[in-house]
């Protein structure tokens, strides 16, 4: 179990986001958001729909382009003007609400495809190193299986996989649960958290919020595009300080989720 | 069908303390759906009576007979017309290599979204737009007859690759909106996760979105080639001696139209399996209901989950 490690001042942030703003049209989904995540750090940031949490996450991987503010991983300027755009993304992996497995692709594939494209592996290489990851999440009888004959716990799980395969520095993981019925919700989460027993660097959006009180080491609310509070997870969900947090979380016990 | 061939389950209409109702009902729905096979029977053997009648009892009829349906030139022109559709074969079978390439190629150009190839999208555009436009047997026409017109040196006075290019050019516009819709099918969150993996923009169509978007749009396609299949007669009007310039010189041999038939009864022969095969791939794609998403992953799994927790 992962606790929260105050990094040392002057150790490099894993992630650091500074003033970022981003808006769809009239509509500001982002209004200045500062975050700055150390190395083995696990951050869950909850929220209500639409506070911007999943959008945060496309900006961290460069899906969506930001209109203010500077998002920094490793000390490298990801929103600088010029930047390569493709090998940042391989040291940040996403997983997505939907899973977005390549349908057409066996399994295996899913996983190969940006270590041979991408990465340039040798084809026997990466598929030997995929196996060992299927293998460690339970996976390696799907190797060959269409995505679409797996459950959707098995499906997610493998989105993740896909995800490791580029061993990205950092793993955003936008809702990962929301879209799986409850009883595949256990496989995935257990998953996750290996990932942080194991110390990945990773910024989960998530509804599940005694999920996130056990395994984040931070925990952010977000209301409205910014972040209103933060803290470890025993002081947030514990004793609130903003009104906002308090109200969202009352909401959440009362509908029997905390 | 299912009233007539439907599996006879067990009786349970003992819940509702009917035992013999359930029975009764099943013989009342098979002798509905006999009644109604007869009707269909009776209507189809009187509409198609009535036409053959009128045909056979105009006043024209013995002429027509005589000049379409002479069973001896039939038999004597059916070996030319079925070396000629040879041609025709050939002709749809390069011109169908040359347009699903270049279609995809346009379909690719007016899907691409940057700016610096704003000039690439509209000279696609254009190009659909115009060859849409045009009736086939114009271009046909002004390519056939007038790229040797000018004469040039090196340039081929053989019809044959005149007719070839024509029918690329032509279809390539309809095929490639077919391949445009194919591609604007497969869901946004593919090409953001293959990006999201670090492939570039062009790994990302060449592995996720177009191996998916051309799965989808086969029968599309190969409903087009049932339509190129068929125009490849439009250019026996520049002089390639295909299945239907061959059917005209037998006729003007003959002073007789049989041998058009036979030309219509090779084109059934060759086209109505393809159709059927068409029918058949959408059909099986229903079925499979190969989604972009998770969606038809999860719609699997609530089936499959369904068919576990029934009885």
């Amino acid at each position: 179990m992962t606790t929260a490690v105050p990094a040392p001042p002057t150790a490099m942030p894993a992630l650091r986001v500074e003033g970022v703003s981003k808006s769809f049209g009239a509509l500001e989904v982002l209004r200045g958001i500062d975050l700055e995540v150390a190395e083995h750090e696990v951050i869950a940031l909850i929220g209500a729909s639409g506070s911007g949490k999943s959008t945060l996450l496309r900006c961290i991987n460069l899906l969506e382009p930001v209109d203010e503010g500077r998002i920094l991983i490793g000390g490298e300027e990801i929103t600088a003007r010029r930047v390569n755009v493709d090998r940042i993304r391989r040291r940040v992996g996403i997983v997505f609400q939907s899973f977005n497995l390549f349908p057409h692709m066996r399994v295996i594939d899913n996983v190969t495809l940006a270590p041979r494209h991408v990465a340039k592996r040798p084809k026997a290489e990466a598929e030997a190193d995929a196996m060992r990851l299927l293998e460690r999440f339970g996976l390696a009888d799907k190797a060959s299986q269409l995505p679409d004959r797996l459950s959707g716990g098995q499906q997610q799980r493998v989105a993740i996989v896909r995800a490791l395969a580029m061993q990205p520095d950092l793993l955003l993981l936008d809702e990962v649960t929301s879209a799986l019925d409850p009883e595949l919700v256990a496989e995935v989460l257990s998953v996750i958290r290996e990932l942080a027993a194991g110390g990945m660097t990773m910024l989960l959006a998530t509804h599940e919020m005694g999920f996130a009180r056990d395994i984040a080491s931070r925990v952010c609310f977000l209301d409205a595009g910014r972040i209103l509070e933060q803290g470890p997870p025993a002081q947030i969900f514990a004793e609130p300080r903003e009104a906002r947090t308090r109200q969202f979380l009352n909401r959440i016990i009362e509908a029997g989720r905390l | 069908m299912t009233a007539l061939g439907g599996p006879d389950r067990p009786d349970r209409g003992g819940l509702a303390g009917l035992p013999g109702s359930r029975a009764r009902r099943r013989r009342e729905e098979r002798a509905s759906a006999l009644r109604s096979t007869l009707v269909a029977l009776v209507s189809t053997v009187v509409v198609f009576g009535a036409i053959a009648f009128v045909a056979v009892s105009s006043p024209g009829w013995s002429a027509v007979q005589a000049s379409f349906l002479d069973g001896s030139i039939f038999a004597s022109s059916l070996p030319d017309i079925a070396s000629a559709f040879l041609v025709n074969i050939e002709l749809f079978l390069v011109s169908e290599a040359l347009i699903l390439v270049l279609a995809l190629l346009l379909a690719v150009a007016r899907s691409s979204t940057a700016p610096v190839l704003f000039p690439v999208r509209l000279m696609a555009t254009i190009y659909v737009d115009v060859f849409r436009a045009l009736p086939g047997v114009l271009v046909i026409y002004i390519l056939g007859f007038g790229i040797p017109g000018l004469n040039l040196p090196g340039v081929p006075t053989d019809p044959f690759p005149y007719a070839v290019f024509a029918l690329t050019l032509i279809y390539s516009a309809y095929v490639s909106e077919v391949y445009r819709a194919g591609i604007a099918s497969v869901h946004p969150s593919q090409a953001a996760a293959a990006r999201s993996l670090g492939l570039t923009q062009a790994q990302a169509l060449r592995h996720v979105v177009l191996p998916q978007a051309i799965r989808r749009v086969v029968p599309p396609l190969l409903n087009d080639f049932i339509g190129l299949q068929k125009d490849t007669v439009l250019v026996s009007y520049i002089g390639v001696v295909e299945i239907f310039r061959q059917s005209q010189i037998i006729e003007a041999a003959n002073f007789n139209f049989t041998p058009y038939l036979a030309v219509a009864l090779v084109f059934l022969v060759v086209t109505i399996p393809l159709a059927r095969l068409t029918d058949w791939l959408i059909a099986r794609e229903a079925r499979r209901g190969l989604g972009g998403s998770g969606r038809s992953a999860q719609a699997a799994n609530a089936l499959s989950r369904g068919g576990q927790a029934a009885p």
